[in-house]
Order: structure tokens, then C-alpha cells, then sequence
């Protein structure tokens, strides 16, 4: 294989990471832009999501479409229903205070890690995809699956792009991330949209575990890079700015797959946190994010 | 201010390091031991309460300091040959290194950018140590050669494997820096640090260099972790990345918050009762860090004050 079709694969790879990452690095950036709260335990609704698929695919058993199908809609209801009880039992308690939210997420995250662990054991099993057929390159064949997760991911960003600026919900939504005192006096239930927002962020980022895990294999543990992950794509984008998460995603994304298939990933994951670092301090409101005011 | 008596101002700090000392004679090989290591861990949680305790800063990446110092005095007396002494000056020194470059940078923000920056950085400082598998073993880690630990005190070789050596190594090094932290606590220092913790742009406003003072202060703090981790590497032979991974930041952390944050005995309360309850259950399960879990989001619902804080607000009943 030369060159050229090396890098092709890399970036090939990249652009499906980079879809999977941005539905992930949306859930996270709606929760810090409405709510103005970090959410670490985050990574582990992603993972609930890849353990969850496994659940139903092996209970449905020899129908990976519908085994599928059905992960799609249990998984970011049962964990969107976590977050809403998260939400009701932590967040609303401590009164969504910055720092104390991300003491009380770094809690959770060890609960849910560790109950996934008693729960599902430490073996990684795999799923398996619903379609399988290969995309004949000249150099290479490339997994259909992949380019289904990528049109599923393209569908669902358009689709919370839809409801943020075309239902009233999304209305409600903008309103409260920009002046949440102001949306209170118009009559907005702002708990309520906490509410709706944490949860809607953690089925995203459940949508992305169920999306990923018949291409990697779901492990209690495969929650800790999405995290990282996402972190670094919602800063380098701007914390808050839904559009810039999005350009953040394709460039960390696609990087970071060029990287790893020619150097080490280690080595890009150094060089990514270090970035984050530098960004945070010298451009707080991210590479791509618009000023604020 | 009224000044307390001398008695009052030092006695519980000496009490508690009389109490530490004597419990050598008294306690079972096997606590005696995990006394050592709670008395190296609770260096490492002082020196996190003098940032996030007093200073106010919240910092998500303190292992980084704490590894500074362990793979600082751990490679120098494992591939340098370094006396153990020498081994641990590196150690603290790079702490200290480590604390001022991150503070510098890192101070430049605030609350939880501050937090993701520092836990950046420990996140790279953690990725290091894996990337350089070839000399470090990664996550395997290694374990330091007795030859190493040779304390060489007046011609007397003291062999750091020994018990009670090595328990009473701990304890000086705890008792130093307690006293250390006390002392600096109630000087003019650490007033303004409390002054910044509490509402930093007034300070500003009184004519306080508050960006110096939270950088001093992050520098103490970085370098009390290295020492820790100095220690640690030599007293207990084992230096790995789980040292400098993120769970390592989380714990100080968590120990402050459970002793108290911004009391003086809370981090070593918070460090030994924490040792106890891990080393509790993780003999019943092996998923014990959901103990970990349970106990950060219940103390930051209910008690976010800790022990030491919550007894004490019980105890000045209604006064403020």
C-alpha cells in the first residue's frame, strides 16, 4: 500500500471518529453551555450506552439489525433517565455550583464505572454491526458500517441543530444559556430545562457508545477517552459554542487518526492536552468560538 | 483579633505528632506499616489543603507534583546511583520546579478553567510517563533497589526498608511539614491567602499582589506533594504511572474535603480514614473505588465542610 492510500485510510478513519466524537462533544457542550456546568462523568454515559447495545444485542441474539434498532431507542432513554435522577438527587442539591458539580460528577463516575463492573465484569465484548458490506477502495476495503455511523451522526447533529433553533424548546434552551435570570422572569421553568438538558446531553453521548461499540469492543472502562476526548474538542471550540464543538470535532478528530496511524497515539493525546492547556489560558473562548461579549 | 495562649495555639499540632510518635510501640506490624504510608500520603493532602484548603485554589492535577517528586527521586537513585539524600533533594526540587512553570500558566485562570488547565497538564505529565515505557515501564513500574535505599547519616547506614525506619522517616517528614504549613497558615501569609480564597478582587483592591500570593502558594503546595512523592518512592521502593494518573489528582481531593478543607488536622484525618476505608472494602470487593464515589458525592451534598469543619461549626454552636 503506498503513501497516499495510507493517508487516505487515516483520514477515512478520522472523519468517522471525528462524527462519533462530535455527537459526544454535543452532549457535553449543551450541558456546560445552558447549565455552565463541567459534566466528568460524562465519558461513563457513553459507555452505558456501548454496554447497553451489547445487553440488548445479545438478548435479541441473531438479529443484529433489530438488536440495533432497539439499542438506539433503550439505550438513551435508560441513561437520559439517569441523568434526570443525577440531576434530581446531586445537581439541583448542590445548586449547580461550578466546582462542587465537578466533585459530585467525578463521584458519580466512579459509581456508575465501578456498578457497571459488578454488574456487566471487566471482559470487553464486542457487538456485532448490522450490515456488513465493504466499500471497495483500489487500495483497500473499508467497513460499510463505519459510513452508517457517520450518516446516523451527520443525522442526529442536524437534528439537534433543528430542535435548538426551530421547536420552542429550543427557544427556551437559548434563552436560559444566555440570561438565565432574564428567561426565569419570562416565565421559563429553568430547573425544568436543566433537567431536560442534562438528560438530553447524556443520551447523545449514549447514542455515540451504541453507535461505536459494534466498530470497538464495549468495556467498563472505554468511557475515559471519549471523556478526555470531548473535553478537548468542547475547549478547543469554544466552551458553549455548539458551532465551534462541531469544526473542533473534524479537526481533533481527523488529527488525531493522521497522528495516530503515523506516529504513536500517545504521543497525540500529549500534544492535545498540552493544546487544551494553552488555549484555555490564553484564548478562553476557544480557537473557532465567537468572542464573548 | 484576640491572640490565643501558646498552649491553645500549639497544642493540638504537637499533641497529634506525640500521639503519631508513640503509636509505633503500640500498633501491629500490619498497621504499623500503614501508618508509614498514611503519614507520607497525608504530607501529600497538607500540602494540597494549602492550595485548595486555604488559597481556594481547586486543582485536578496534583499527581503531577506528587509524581514529580516520585519519578524525580525514584529514576536518580535507581539509574543515577544517587545517594538517598541526593535522590530526594531532586525529588522536592522538581516538585517545586513542576508547581511554579504550572502556576505561572496555569494561574492566569480561574475556577474551573483553572481545574480542566491543571488537570491538563497532569493528563500530559501522565501520558509522559507512559510514552518513556522504555525507561519508566509505564504502568508496570519498577521497584527501586535496596542498594538505593541507604540512608547514610554521619558514616550510620539506615536501611529505609526497615520498619521503623522508615516509619519514623515518615513521621519526621509529616511532622515537618505540618509544622511547616501551621507556621506559614498563621503568619501574615497565610492571612492574605485566606483573603484570597475568600473574595480575591477585594483583596486586589487592598493593594495585594494576589496573583504572587496564589502563585506562592501553588509553589508550597507543589512542593510539599513532591516531597511526599520523594518519599514515597524511597520509603515504599515502587515508583508507576498509576502515581501520576488522574485518580492520584481526585485523592488529595478527596481526602481534604473528607477531613476538612481549611483546617489544619482535616487532611491527615481525611488521608487515614479514607486508607482504611479503601483497604476495608476493597477486601470485600474489587470494585472498592464505588466507596470512593459514594463518599465525594455525599460529603459535597451533605458536609461539604468535612469532619473537622463540621465538628467545629457544631462546636461554636451559634457564634460565627
Amino acid at each position: 500500500m503506498s503513501y497516499g492510500a495510507y493517508f487516505l485510510l487515516a483520514v477515512l478513519e478520522g472523519t468517522v471518529l471525528a462524527f462519533v466524537l462530535a455527537v459526544t462533544a454535543l452532549g457535553l457542550s449543551l450541558v456546560f453551555g445552558v447549565m455552565r456546568v463541567v459534566n466528568v462523568a460524562h465519558g461513563e454515559f457513553f459507555m452505558l450506552g456501548g454496554v447497553i447495545a451489547w445487553w440488548v444485542s445479545s438478548t435479541v441474539g441473531g438479529m443484529p439489525l433489530l438488536g440495533f434498532v432497539l439499542a438506539l431507542i433503550v439505550a438513551p432513554l435508560f441513561v437520559g433517565g439517569i441523568a434526570l435522577v443525577t440531576d434530581w438527587l446531586i445537581l439541583r442539591r448542590i445548586d449547580y455550583d461550578p466546582e462542587s458539580t465537578i466533585v459530585a460528577t467525578i463521584g458519580l463516575l466512579y459509581i456508575i464505572q465501578e456498578a457497571t463492573l459488578v454488574l456487566y465484569g471487566p471482559e470487553a465484548r464486542s457487538v456485532e454491526a448490522p450490515y456488513y458490506f465493504r466499500v471497495q477502495f483500489p487500495w483497500f476495503g473499508y467497513s460499510g458500517y463505519k459510513l452508517i455511523v457517520a450518516g446516523i451522526s451527520a443525522a442526529l447533529l442536524l437534528a439537534t441543530w433543528l430542535v435548538l433553533t426551530r421547536t420552542s424548546l429550543g427557544l427556551y434552551m437559548r434563552a436560559t444559556q444566555y440570561d438565565q435570570e432574564t428567561a426565569q422572569a419570562f416565565g421559563i421553568s429553568v430547573r425544568r430545562i436543566y433537567a431536560t438538558v442534562f438528560a438530553l446531553g447524556a443520551a447523545l453521548a449514549a447514542i455515540a457508545g451504541v453507535l461505536v461499540v459494534p466498530i470497538q469492543q464495549a468495556h467498563y472502562l472505554m468511557g475515559h477517552d471519549p471523556l478526555l476526548l470531548s473535553f478537548i474538542v468542547v475547549i478547543i471550540g469554544g466552551l458553549g459554542s455548539l458551532g465551534g464543538t462541531l469544526v473542533a470535532a473534524f479537526v481533533i478528530g481527523i488529527s488525531d487518526g493522521v497522528i495516530s496511524v503515523f506516529f504513536s497515539p500517545t504521543l497525540a493525546k500529549i500534544l492535545a492536552t498540552l493544546l487544551v492547556a494553552l488555549v484555555l489560558v490564553f484564548r478562553p473562548t476557544g480557537l473557532f468560538g465567537a468572542r464573548e461579549p | 483579633m484576640i491572640r490565643a495562649s501558646a498552649a491553645a495555639r500549639w497544642g493540638v499540632p504537637v499533641g497529634v505528632i506525640v500521639a503519631l510518635a508513640l503509636a509505633q510501640f503500640v500498633l501491629p506490624d500490619y498497621h504499623h506499616t500503614n501508618l508509614a504510608r498514611i503519614m507520607v500520603l497525608a504530607t501529600f493532602a497538607v500540602g494540597y489543603n494549602i492550595a485548595f484548603g486555604y488559597t481556594g485554589l481547586l486543582s485536578l492535577g496534583h499527581a503531577m507534583f506528587f509524581a514529580a517528586g516520585l519519578y524525580g527521586a525514584g529514576m536518580t537513585a535507581q539509574f543515577l546511583h544517587f545517594p538517598a539524600a541526593t535522590a530526594f533533594v531532586v525529588g522536592v526540587t522538581g516538585g517545586l520546579a513542576l508547581a511554579f512553570i504550572v502556576g505561572l500558566i496555569a494561574l492566569r485562570t480561574t475556577g474551573v478553567s483553572f481545574l480542566i488547565v491543571t488537570l491538563m497538564f497532569a493528563q500530559a505529565v501522565y501520558l509522559t510517563t507512559l510514552y518513556l515505557n522504555n525507561v519508566t515501564r509505564g504502568d508496570e513500574g519498577f521497584v527501586l533497589a535496596p542498594e538505593s535505599r541507604q540512608l547514610n547519616l554521619g558514616g550510620m547506614a539506615l536501611a529505609l526498608s526497615d520498619p521503623d525506619v522508615r516509619y519514623n522517616c515518615a513521621l519526621l517528614l509529616f511532622a515537618l511539614c505540618f509544622l511547616l504549613s501551621i507556621f506559614l497558615l498563621r503568619s501574615p501569609i497565610g492571612r492574605v491567602l485566606i483573603a484570597v480564597r475568600e473574595n480575591e478582587p477585594r483583596t486586589q483592591m487592598l493593594g495585594y499582589n494576589t496573583f504572587g500570593y496564589k502563585l506562592l502558594a501553588l509553589t508550597i503546595s507543589g512542593t510539599l506533594s513532591g516531597m511526599s512523592g520523594a518519599a514515597y518512592a524511597l520509603l515504599f521502593a515502587y515508583v508507576g504511572s498509576t502515581f501520576a494518573s488522574t485518580q492520584f489528582s481526585i485523592y488529595p481531593l478527596l481526602w481534604v474535603l473528607l477531613g476538612g478543607a481549611g483546617t489544619l488536622v482535616g487532611p491527615l484525618i481525611g488521608t487515614a480514614l479514607m486508607f482504611y476505608l479503601v483497604d476495608f472494602s476493597s477486601g470485600i470487593t474489587s470494585s472498592y473505588m464505588i466507596a470512593v464515589g459514594i463518599i465525594l458525592v455525599v460529603l459535597i451534598i451533605a458536609f461539604p465542610k468535612g469532619i473537622i469543619g463540621t465538628l467545629r461549626h457544631a462546636w461554636s454552636g451559634a457564634r460565627p
